[in-house]
């Protein structure tokens, strides 16, 4: 089992012009520790939309990168858009569950994959070409090159701890939020 | 086929042809008799990305996603499938994203359908409530004007716009088994 903070600071180190989009609850403040980026979009709200914010993205950048970083339950409320994503085959998408088998910001209630519930069965279904699960440190290597640079859709299940994190607070006003990131994008147009 | 009477009727292009204009680069839908002939032209256009959703709440997240990488989208949906999106129009309201709806209408107009008539008849007051500007359409005379006066608003100002095509405009569908 990982340490979720770790994991996905290990996963954004030297992140380039990597574009994420985060799930709200744990995911957003999990990618906020990791390091506040402009090129960062931090969701509080519109729980199941997160894939599908990754998927707008890819098809309008198609030679960006683009992560989504989101949590077990989040990515349950939006089991359809990995079938939608699979319909469209974006090359430049990966998608990161942080899997701790609890809905964490409602108090630490049982989700589907505590019972079993497959994601990465469904990501398969959903022809995903690259899935893949990770619960050590050890696999971090792996996990790096399947987020970043892996042909996609990528679907990575990471199994991490069932545990309160303290909160580190991105904005949370989404006018801001989608400001900072198109300027930030951009930006990279001009480089 | 699809059961839809008056496949042939050419006020779709109309809206096709301001999705051109208003350089709209991704369209998300989930299949529709209304919308099949705008869906056709859509899938044929070089310069448009369809999307075919399992669900129209995923097209919201598609437009916010199609906007932050700098791109323009637009949604097309049967009105129950406003039902299906009113928690993810959130994201619409609090980020500003512009939005435009085109929403073909069943449950008010010759429907043979009664379970169509719940969601039907509060369609246009679930989008006021969610912050969209409505326009409706009944005549295939407004199409063009209505639809371009939609585009250009919703992008020019950040605004959330559906564009109701009538019941009466779509004409009334066959139930032919």
């Amino acid at each position: 089992m990982l340490d979720r903070r770790g994991c996905v600071r290990a996963l954004l180190a030297e992140r380039g012009d990597l574009l994420v989009v985060s799930g709200l609850g744990a995911p957003t403040y999990d990618v906020a520790a990791a390091g506040d980026s402009p090129l960062n979009f931090y969701l509080w709200g519109a729980m199941g939309g997160a894939a599908m914010i990754g998927l707008g993205l890819a098809l309008a950048r198609p030679k960006a990168r683009i992560a989504v970083i989101t949590g077990d339950g989040e990515m349950l409320m939006g089991l359809g858009s990995l079938a939608t994503i699979g319909v469209k085959q974006p090359q430049n998408l990966a998608i990161l569950v942080l899997d701790n088998r609890h809905y964490g910001e409602t108090g630490m209630q049982a989700s589907h994959t505590q019972y079993g519930i497959d994601m990465i069965g469904i990501a398969k279904a959903c022809r995903f070409p690259e899935t893949h699960t990770i619960s050590r440190e050890s696999e971090f290597t792996e996990a790096r090159r399947l987020l970043h640079a892996a042909h996609g859709p990528v679907f990575i299940q990471a199994h991490v701890r069932q545990e309160e994190v303290a909160r580190v607070l991105p904005s949370r006003d989404g006018n801001e939020i989608k400001l900072r990131f198109l300027q930030a994008v951009a930006k990279l147009d001009q480089v | 086929m699809d059961p839809t009477v008056d496949q042939q009727a050419t006020w779709p292009d109309a809206i096709h042809a301001h999705f051109r204009r208003a350089r709209i680069r991704q369209v998300g839908y989930v299949p529709d008799a209304g919308h099949s002939r705008l869906i056709q032209r859509c899938i044929e256009d070089p310069d448009i990305i369809d999307v075919v959703l399992t669900t129209e709440e995923e097209g919201v997240g598609l437009v916010a996603g199609a906007t932050l990488g700098g791109e323009r989208a637009a949604l097309l949906m049967q009105s129950s499938g406003v039902g299906n999106c009113i928690n993810m129009f959130s994201l619409i309201r609090s980020c500003s994203f512009p939005c435009l709806v085109l929403v073909t209408m069943r449950g008010e107009f010759a429907e043979f359908n009664p379970w169509q008539i719940p969601m039907g008849s509060i369609t246009e007051d679930c989008l006021r409530l969610c912050g969209f500007l409505t326009y409706r359409i009944d005549h295939p005379d407004d199409v063009d004007e209505v639809v371009g006066a939609a585009c250009d608003m919703a992008f020019a100002g950040n605004v959330p716009i559906a564009v109701l095509l009538s019941q009466r405009l779509i004409g009334r569908k066959v139930w032919s088994k």
